[in-house]
């Protein structure tokens, strides 16, 4: 009935402009007026966003049971999760909050877009396993009434890793580990492989390992917005502003052994606008940290890492921003369609990328020689001095190839172990952290996503048990090391 | 509150091809005729407004995708007790497709051939060619099928859920596979075409008709070289190359002198 009255209202506004003109003198903005008031009238409607004074439409709402920091593919795979674990239906009202709505600088589009099972730990195999899982039956996860399926583009083409004398007993060492959770690995040696890839020179190259199915590479953005769309249909909320406060409140305990200890628990999120200083607080229940390459920084406003160095209070969240280079070329007399996802003794790796004889490569730089993590702009000169030379001495034809593009991205890189961080924080306990994966952190964001949802609705990782990624390995100083880094 | 999206995010061309039953009012508008759409319409409208009905339509949705999974279930009591080779056989004629003993004809599931009294003579007989065209096989059925290791010959012509996933676990055939054919299959594109190399015993591979591929011709002539042993049956060469008017006419042009 208002909103009739409110159109009605809008009719006669515009039939008055025309009676104006008859009889004249009239103000000419009188529609400009008419829309604000029909929009000052929607908000104080209910479900519209009301306060009396002015429009908050834009701002993220005042309460939130679960609000995650960062929209990425890891955050939007914990909200999904959240929404399909959660009993009742629509019990739990989770926000994502995003800095930046285009996703201009997130890891996730400018990733490569690879999934692989080759890793040494049990829980990364486990994890990638169950994503690839997800990819294949993902229209009927992420399926959403009365819109078109989604085509993450798989290419089942394969990893292809090269190890050296020194690397062959670990590679081996690596495989059985990935064939006892169900990967499916073979192992080739250089005659092997000069058989079924006669395009490689195996000079340096002791043992390969060929993953053949589930292995591949996929389009990231498709992924991002199929699982975007879908948990935008099941009610979770998105807001583009930055955290810039946590408004937490601590209570000093004594452990049983009678050593005094504070924990603390996030009360409030400071929801900072773009380009203005309006900031809504945003009461809330838990707090999960996707935030990717910045997870530190939003860690630290959590007060994680302030105390005494060696104390548990003064142990940093360990994951910063480091900069890749990613390169596009093109080489007309390259590896053929069979090409699999191969990386090099050196370090170096490639694939191929579309129909054209494209290849994307790139190479992970030692630690003296990590960029500037401070923009994404590409050095040219590292792909002429450090990933042109090893693709070349392996694959004779890229000796010609012609460079097309290139672009930077930011693995979230954990310094301690290069593995992820996941479950909740030891002292600060309303903080869940689904960060740190340093460079395969889409291949395992569905499994992740299910892992950190399980930890928050039930309490205990339930299907992949992940306990040893939990923040408290930093400072116990157990590291979990997974050897086939990329 | 729902948020709409931009519907400029199309995210790939509609190669969604449930049956026509039961699907009328939930696949997307590829071709919208008349009546289909306007009740499509109608339930997309309440399906905005009224949680039951989403709920509604989500439930016929997953009845349907179970359906495609229970005709795929693994018959493994059968395999346990009678062999692979019985048991791949009764699932492909109850999926309606054919198969072939070593030495004997072919048997369909509608022929007068076909007693499941007569298949248990053939336990110890290996299956060398399985017909599985226009069957709801998918990636999980493909089991019975891949336990077959003296299969030769594979037909799946126009098997609407076979697609790139499917076409990288044939590795499996690589040893005795001699004889693939795709074609009409609407899921199937050239990056699921790459892992057919490991089929190296491979010698007639038929790979017309997938509207899925986006570069028919390129594509079958880079599968010529990825299978150098193998005739590929497929989209010509010059499909999708369009000769401008001009260039017949350079042609006929006498080159300058230099």
């Amino acid at each position: 009935m208002f909103r009739g009255a409110v159109w009605l209202l809008a009719g006669r506004g515009s039939l008055g402009r025309g009676l104006s003109t008859r009889s004249g003198g009239w103000t000419p903005d009188w529609t400009e007026k008419v829309s604000e008031i029909k929009k000052k009238i929607q908000s104080a409607l209910p479900g519209g966003a009301w306060h009396p004074l002015y429009d908050t439409s834009h701002l993220p709402p005042e309460h939130s049971d679960v609000v995650i920091v960062g929209g990425g593919v890891l955050g939007l795979s914990v909200a999904y999760w959240l929404k399909r674990l959660e009993k009742p239906r629509g019990a739990i009202k989770v926000l994502v909050v995003d800095r930046d709505h285009t996703y201009s600088q997130a890891s996730t589009g400018l990733s490569v877009g690879g999934i692989r099972q080759q890793f040494s730990l049990p829980e990364n195999i486990q994890l990638s396993l169950f994503s690839v899982d997800f990819l294949r039956n993902i229209n009927e996860y992420l399926a959403v009434v009365n819109d078109p399926p989604l085509d993450v583009q798989f290419n089942p083409s394969g990893y292809l890793f090269l190890a050296s004398e020194k690397g062959a007993a670990i590679m081996e060492n690596n495989v059985k580990v990935q064939r006892q959770e169900g990967a499916k690995v073979c192992l080739m040696s250089p005659e092997q492989l000069r058989n079924k890839f006669p395009w490689i020179n195996t000079d340096g190259v002791a043992l390969a390992s060929y993953g053949l199915e589930g292995e591949g590479w996929f389009d990231p953005w498709c992924l991002l917005q199929g699982l975007r769309r879908k948990v935008q249909s099941l009610g979770v909320l998105f807001s583009q502003g930055e955290v810039t406060r946590f408004i937490t409140s601590s209570s000093h305990m004594q452990t049983t052994s009678g050593k005094g200890v504070t924990m603390k628990r996030i009360h409030e999120v400071h929801v900072k606008m773009d380009h203005s200083l309006e900031y809504q607080p945003v009461e809330c229940a838990i707090v999960i940290n996707a935030a990717g390459a910045w997870s530190g920084q939003v860690a630290e406003l959590a007060g994680i890492g302030k105390g005494p160095p060696d104390t548990l209070e003064g142990t940093k969240l360990p994951v910063e921003p480091r900069k890749r280079y990613v390169y596009l070329w093109h080489c007309p007399e390259g590896p053929g369609l069979e090409t699999p996802f191969v990386a090099d003794t050196s370090g170096a790796y490639f694939r191929r990328e579309g129909l054209g004889h494209n290849y994307l490569g790139g190479c992970s730089p030692t630690e003296e020689e990590e960029p500037d993590p401070g923009n994404l702009e590409v050095d040219h000169d590292f792909f002429q001095d450090k990933v042109w030379p090893p693709l070349a001495h392996r694959v004779p034809a890229f000796q010609c190839l012609k460079v097309r593009s290139a672009w930077a991205g930011y693995y979230d890189y954990n310094t301690f172990d290069q593995n992820g961080v996941v479950g909740p924080h030891p002292l600060v306990s309303n903080m869940y952290f689904a960060t740190g994966f340093s460079g395969h952190g889409l291949q395992q964001a569905p499994a992740v996503g299910r892992a950190v949802a399980e930890m928050v609705l039930e309490g205990q990782f339930r299907t992949i048990d992940l306990s040893s990624f939990l923040f408290s390995r930093f400072y116990l100083g157990e590291k979990v090391e997974e050897r086939n880094i990329i | 509150m729902r948020g709409k999206y931009p519907r400029c995010l199309r995210l790939v061309a509609p190669i969604w091809n449930l049956s026509a039953s039961g699907s009328r009012c939930l696949s997307s508008a590829v071709t919208p005729e008349g009546n289909q759409r306007k009740g499509g319409m109608l339930l997309q409208f309440l399906a905005d407004r009224f949680y039951d009905v989403e709920a509604l339509r989500d439930y016929l949705f997953q009845k349907q995708l179970s359906k495609v999974h229970k005709k795929n279930r693994s018959f493994v009591g059968i395999k346990k007790r009678y062999g692979p080779y019985i048991a791949g056989a009764s699932f492909v004629l109850k999926q309606g497709g054919a198969v072939k003993f070593q030495g004997q004809e072919w048997i369909r599931a509608t022929g007068h051939g076909y007693s499941r009294l007569k298949l248990l003579n053939f336990q110890a007989v290996p299956i060398e060619a399985v017909d599985a065209s226009d069957c709801a096989i998918n990636y999980e059925g493909l089991d019975n099928i891949l336990a077959l290791k003296e299969l030769q010959s594979l037909f799946l012509q126009r098997c609407p859920h076979v697609d790139d996933w499917c076409l990288s676990r044939l590795h499996q055939l690589a040893s005795s596979l001699q004889e693939l054919s795709l074609a009409g299959c609407p899921r199937i594109s050239e990056r699921g075409l790459a892992c057919l190399h490991h089929l190296q015993n491979l010698r007639r591979l038929d790979i017309s008709d997938l509207p899925a591929v986006s570069n028919p011709g390129l594509t079958q002539i880079l599968v010529e070289e990825m299978l150098p042993k193998c005739e590929v049956v497929g989209a010509e060469w010059a499909q999708g190359l369009k000769s401008g008017p001009e260039e017949q006419s350079q042609d006929t042009a006498s080159p300058l002198p230099t």
